[in-house]
C-alpha cells in the first residue's frame, strides 16, 4: 500500500521533470537567444508553445507536494525543515517566473517585455536549480529524519549541487529538441537550424556533467551510485541511449520521434533516480514503509489517483492535442 | 515578542522556550501570504462564472458586445489566474517550511482535502488553457462547455480548500497515539462541523467580491462619461450576480456566527470581546478590548444574546471560560472583534446597494442612472475585498492560540529554525512588486481596449456617447499596442 502511493508520488515527480521541465528548459533557450531582435523569432516560438500549457503543467508540483505532505508527513516535514533555503528560493522563483510570463504576453513595449521577460527566463534557471540540489541533496540521504539538518551543508554538497546543474541542462535539452521539432512542423528552416544548434551544444554539456557526475556520486554518494550501477543500470543506459540518439538524429528523424527519445531520455534518468532509492525515502534511514501514513489515508490518496487517472489525463491529453491541431490549422 | 532578536538569545537558555523567534515572522508571512491569495481566488472561481454568462448571452442572442466583454473578461481572467496559481505555490511550500510541526503531524489528515484539490486544479488550469486559446479555433457552443468545467472546478477547489480550514477550527476523524495519527476517518476530516457554513460563506464571498470590483470598473467608465451599452452590460451582468448573493452571503453570515457560538466558544468570545461568561449580553459595536471589556464601543442591550439564541436569557461563554495559557491577547481580541465588526457592517452596506439595485431595475428595466448610484457602485468592489479579508482575520486570529483547535498550538506548529525575516522580506518585495505590475498590466488592457473601441467606434451601439475619448492618447502608442496584440 504505501509503496503504491511513493509509486503515484514518483509518476509526479517524473511527470513534473518532463513537461514542468520542458517549460523550465524553455526558459533557459530564452535566456540565451540574445537581444531584443535577434532573440525575436526563437522567442516567440518559445511564446506560442508555452502559453497553453505550462500552468496545467506547473499542478504536477503542487501534486507532488500534496502527496507528500499527505502520504508521507514525516518526510515532508524532514525535507522542508532542512532544505528550506533552496525551497523558499525556489517557491519565489515560481513566483517571478509565473507572473513574469503572464504578463510579457501583455505588455507590448520593448523595454518592458526586456524586464519580464528577463524576469521570466532568468527564475526559469535559478528554480530548477534550486529544486535539484534539494533533489540531490534527499538522493545523497543529506536530510535526517527527523528534520532540521544542516541547512547549508546538506544543499551546498557535490551531489546536491551536481543535481541542480542536471535541472537546468537536462530540461533545456528536451525544450530544445521539442523547439526543434516545432519548428520543423510550422516549415521554418531558420528556427530549425537555430533550436537544432542549441540541441547539440546543450546536449555535449549534460553529457559532460553527467561523465563528471559518475565521479561525483561515487565518492559522494556511494550508495545510490551502486543501486544506479546494479538496479538501475538499464534505466540509465536506456538514459544515455535516448538522449544521444536524439543528439544525432537532430536534423533527419520525425519531429515525434525526436521528441519521444528525448523525453525518454530525462523520464529515464529520473526514474533511475527513484529505483536506486526505493525502498528508502530518505538515505537509508527512513524508508517508505515507515513513514507512510495510516492506511486510510493512503485509500484516500489511491481513490483521488484513480480519479485523476480517469478525469485528468485524458483532459490533459485533450489540452495537448488541440494546441497541436490548433497550431496546424493555423500555419 | 515585539522584539524578535530578544527571543533569538532566549531560546538558548530554555530548554523548550514557549515561544520560538520564527512563530512571529511565520504567522506575519503566513498571513501576508494568504491574505494576497485570496484577493485572487474570487476571479478565479466567480469572475470565469461571469464571462461565461456573457459568452452564453452572446451566442444565444448573437449579442457582439457581449462576445466582446467575454473575450476580455477573458484575458483578464488568464492573467489573474497566473498570479493566484504562482501565489498559490508558495502557499503549498511555506505549509512546510512555516509549520512542520503541523504538516508533520496532521499531514495525512490535514492534506486529504488538499489532495482533492489537487484534482480540481489540474482541471481548472487545463480547462482554463482551453477556454482561453479555444476562442478562435473551436466553434462557439462547444467552446462555450469547455468553459463550464473551470467553473465547477473554481467552486469543488474552494470547498476542499476550505474543509481543509474547517478541520483546522473543528478537527475531527483522528485518532492520535504517541503524538502519531494512527488513524484516520477521511469522510470526517472532510466533512468536519465548520466545513458547511464555512464553504457556503466562502463561495459566496467569491461572488459577491467578483461581481461588485467587476462592476465597479464600468461603473467607473460611466461615471467618465462613457455610458454606452458596452459599459451598461459590463456592469449589468456582474452585479446582478452580486446583488443576488448579498442576501444570501448575509444570511449564510448568520447562519455561521451562531455555529461559531455553539462549536467555538473561544472563537465566539473574541468576536463579542466578551470577558466573562453570562445572560443578557449587550452587542457592543467597535471599541477595543482593553483590561478585560471593550471599551470606546457602542452597546446595544442585550444584542448578543438575542442575536445568538433569540432570547435575553441566552447564556454566551466569556473569555474567562478559557484556561489562562490558552487565552487570545487583548490585541488578538481586539482585532477579531473589529475585524467582525467591518465584515458586518460591509455585508449591511452592501445590501443596501442590492436593494437599491433591485428596486431601481424592478421599476425601470435599466441600470439607475443616479451618479450616487454609480458612485456607490464603483467603490463596492473595495468594500467587499475588504469583508473578505475581515472575515478571515475573525477566523484565523480568532483560532489562536491554536492552529488545530485543542491539538495543536501555533507555536508548537513552527518551524524552529533559521531566519525567517529574511524570507519574510523577500516575500514581502516580490509579491509588492507583482502586485503593482499586476495592475499596471490590468490597466494596460484596459487602455488598449478604450482606444481600439474608440479606433473602430466599437462599443458604442445604441448612443455613440462616451467614445470620443479625448484624452486618450493617439499615435505611435496605440499603433505599437494594436500591431503587438495577438489574435
Ligand atoms: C464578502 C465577504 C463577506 C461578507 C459580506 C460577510 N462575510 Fe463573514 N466571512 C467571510 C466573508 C464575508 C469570509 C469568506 O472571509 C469568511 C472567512 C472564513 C469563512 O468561512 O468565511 C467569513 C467568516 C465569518 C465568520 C467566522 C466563521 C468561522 O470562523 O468559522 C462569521 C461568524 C461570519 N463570517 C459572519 C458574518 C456575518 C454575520 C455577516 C453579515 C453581514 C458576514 N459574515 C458577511
Ligand atoms: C479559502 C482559501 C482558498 C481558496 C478559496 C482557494 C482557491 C483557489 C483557486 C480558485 C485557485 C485557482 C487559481 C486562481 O483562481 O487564481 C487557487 C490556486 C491555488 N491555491 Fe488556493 N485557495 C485558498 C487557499 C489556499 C491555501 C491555504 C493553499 C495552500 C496551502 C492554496 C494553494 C493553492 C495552489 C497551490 C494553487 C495553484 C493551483 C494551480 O497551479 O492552478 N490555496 N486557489
Ligand atoms: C483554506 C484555507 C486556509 C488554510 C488551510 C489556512 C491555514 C493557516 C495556517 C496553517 C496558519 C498558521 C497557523 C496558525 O496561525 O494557526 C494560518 C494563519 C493565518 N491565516 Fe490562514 N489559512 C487559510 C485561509 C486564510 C485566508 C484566506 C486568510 C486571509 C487573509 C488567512 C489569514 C490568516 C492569518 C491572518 C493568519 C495568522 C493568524 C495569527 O497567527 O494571528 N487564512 N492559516
Amino acid at each position: 500500500m504505501s509503496t503504491f502511493a511513493a509509486v503515484v508520488l514518483f509518476v509526479g515527480v517524473v511527470a513534473y521533470a518532463v513537461l514542468g521541465g520542458a517549460d523550465y528548459g524553455a526558459g533557459f533557450l530564452d535566456l540565451t537567444a540574445g537581444g531584443a531582435e535577434r532573440g525575436k523569432r526563437p522567442r516567440h516560438l518559445i511564446d506560442d508553445s508555452l502559453a497553453p500549457v505550462w500552468e496545467a503543467n506547473h499542478v504536477w508540483l503542487i501534486f507532488c507536494l500534496v502527496m507528500l505532505w499527505t502520504a508521507f508527513p514525516r518526510a515532508f516535514a524532514a525535507i522542508m525543515t532542512t532544505l528550506y533555503i533552496p525551497l523558499g528560493l525556489a517557491a519565489l522563483g515560481i513566483v517571478i517566473r509565473g507572473s513574469g510570463f503572464a504578463f510579457r504576453k501583455v505588455v507590448v513595449r520593448v523595454e518592458q517585455q526586456r524586464v519580464t521577460g528577463a524576469a521570466f527566463a532568468i527564475s526559469s534557471v535559478i528554480t530548477p536549480f534550486f529544486l535539484g540540489t534539494v533533489a540531490g541533496a534527499i538522493a545523497s540521504g543529506r536530510v535526517p529524519a527527523s528534520g532540521y539538518g544542516d541547512p547549508i551543508r546538506s544543499w551546498l554538497a557535490p551531489t546536491a549541487l551536481l543535481g541542480g546543474v542536471l535541472a537546468v541542462l537536462a530540461p533545456a535539452f528536451l525544450a530544445a529538441v521539442f523547439l526543434t521539432g516545432e519548428a520543423r512542423l510550422r516549415d521554418d528552416a531558420h528556427l530549425e537550424g537555430w533550436f537544432g544548434r542549441r540541441v547539440q551544444v546543450v546536449a555535449v554539456c549534460t553529457g559532460i556533467v553527467a561523465v563528471a557526475g559518475i565521479a561525483v556520486l561515487r565518492a559522494d554518494a556511494p550508495r545510490l551510485f551502486d543501486e544506479l550501477l546494479t538496479r538501475g543500470l538499464p534505466l540509465v543506459l536506456a538514459s544515455a541511449a535516448c538522449g544521444l540518439a536524439a543528439l544525432l538524429l537532430v536534423r533527419r528523424a520525425a519531429p515525434r520521434v525526436l521528441q519521444a527519445l528525448a523525453v525518454t531520455a530525462v523520464a529515464t534518468i529520473v526514474l533511475g533516480w527513484g529505483v536506486a532509492q526505493y525502498p528508502y525515502l530518505l538515505g537509508t534511514h527512513l524508508s517508505i514503509s515507515e513513514a507512510a501514513a495510516p492506511g486510510a489515508t493512503l485509500w484516500s490518496l489511491t481513490v483521488v489517483a484513480t480519479v485523476a487517472l480517469l478525469v485528468v489525463v485524458p483532459s490533459m491529453a485533450l489540452l495537448f492535442s488541440l494546441e497541436q491541431r490548433g497550431r496546424l490549422d493555423t500555419h | 515578542m515585539s522584539d524578535p532578536s530578544a527571543w533569538l538569545q532566549l531560546s538558548h537558555l530554555l530548554v523548550q522556550d514557549p515561544e520560538p523567534a520564527q512563530l512571529l515572522p511565520a504567522r506575519q508571512q503566513m498571513a501576508f501570504t494568504l491574505g494576497f491569495h485570496i484577493i485572487l481566488v474570487p476571479f478565479g472561481v466567480a469572475f470565469t462564472f461571469l464571462m461565461l454568462i456573457a459568452n452564453y448571452r452572446s451566442i444565444r442572442r448573437d449579442d457582439r458586445t457581449a462576445m466582446l466583454l467575454a473575450r476580455r473578461w477573458s484575458q483578464v481572467a488568464a492573467v489573474l489566474f497566473a498570479v493566484g496559481a504562482v501565489s498559490g505555490t508558495v502557499l503549498s511550500f511555506e505549509l512546510g517550511l512555516l509549520w512542520p510541526g503541523l504538516m508533520g503531524t496532521y499531514g495525512p489528515a490535514f492534506g486529504i482535502p488538499f489532495a482533492i484539490e489537487g484534482l480540481f486544479f489540474f482541471l481548472e488550469a487545463i480547462f482554463v488553457a482551453i477556454y482561453i486559446y479555444g476562442w478562435d479555433r473551436m466553434r462557439p457552443w462547444p467552446h462555450f462547455w469547455t468553459g463550464v468545467p473551470v467553473v465547477l472546478s473554481g467552486v469543488g477547489g474552494t470547498l476542499s480548500v476550505v474543509a481543509a480550514n474547517g478541520w483546522m477550527n473543528q478537527p475531527a476523524g483522528f485518532t492520535l497515539r504517541d503524538g502519531r495519527l494512527v488513524e484516520v476517518r477521511p469522510l470526517q476530516v472532510i466533512f468536519n462541523k465548520a466545513f458547511g457554513y464555512e464553504a457556503v460563506h466562502m463561495l459566496l464571498a467569491a461572488y459577491m467580491v467578483a461581481g461588485f470590483v467587476i462592476a465597479g470598473v464600468y461603473a467607473v467608465g460611466m461615471l467618465r462619461g462613457r455610458r454606452n451599452r458596452y459599459h451598461r452590460l459590463g456592469l449589468l451582468i456582474p452585479l446582478t450576480a452580486a446583488a443576488v448573493a448579498t442576501p444570501l452571503q448575509v444570511f449564510m453570515g448568520d447562519v455561521a456566527a451562531r455555529e461559531v457560538f455553539q462549536n467555538e466558544p473561544a472563537k465566539f468570545a473574541a468576536i463579542e470581546g466578551l470577558a466573562k461568561t453570562g445572560t443578557h449580553v449587550p452587542e457592543v459595536l467597535g471599541g477595543a478590548f482593553v483590561d478585560g471589556r471593550v471599551r470606546y464601543g457602542v452597546a446595544i442591550p442585550w444584542g448578543a444574546s438575542v442575536l445568538s439564541g433569540f432570547k435575553p436569557s441566552t447564556r454566551i461563554q466569556g473569555l474567562d471560560a478559557v484556561p489562562a495559557q490558552f487565552r487570545p491577547t487583548d490585541r488578538a481580541v481586539t482585532m477579531v472583534h473589529l475585524a467582525f465588526d467591518v465584515m458586518v457592517g460591509v455585508g449591511f452596506t452592501l445590501l443596501g446597494l442590492s436593494a437599491w439595485f433591485a428596486y431601481e431595475w424592478w421599476r425601470r428595466r435599466d441600470v439607475p442612472r443616479s451618479r450616487w448610484f454609480l458612485r456607490f457602485t464603483a467603490v463596492s468592489g473595495v468594500l467587499a475585498v475588504v469583508a473578505l479579508e475581515s472575515g478571515w482575520v475573525v477566523t484565523e486570529v480568532g483560532r489562536q492560540p491554536w492552529t488545530v483547535v485543542g491539538h495543536l498550538l501555533t507555536r508548537d506548529a513552527v518551524n524552529r529554525s533559521g531566519n525567517l525575516w529574511l524570507f519574510f522580506g523577500a516575500t514581502v518585495a516580490i509579491y509588492a512588486a507583482v502586485g503593482a505590475a499586476t495592475i499596471y498590466v490590468l490597466r494596460l488592457l484596459r487602455r488598449r481596449w478604450q482606444d481600439a473601441d474608440s479606433a473602430l467606434g466599437r462599443g458604442g451601439e445604441g448612443t455613440g456617447v462616451g467614445d470620443a475619448d479625448g484624452f486618450v492618447p493617439y499615435g505611435p502608442s496605440r499603433a505599437r499596442d494594436a500591431g503587438g496584440e495577438r489574435p
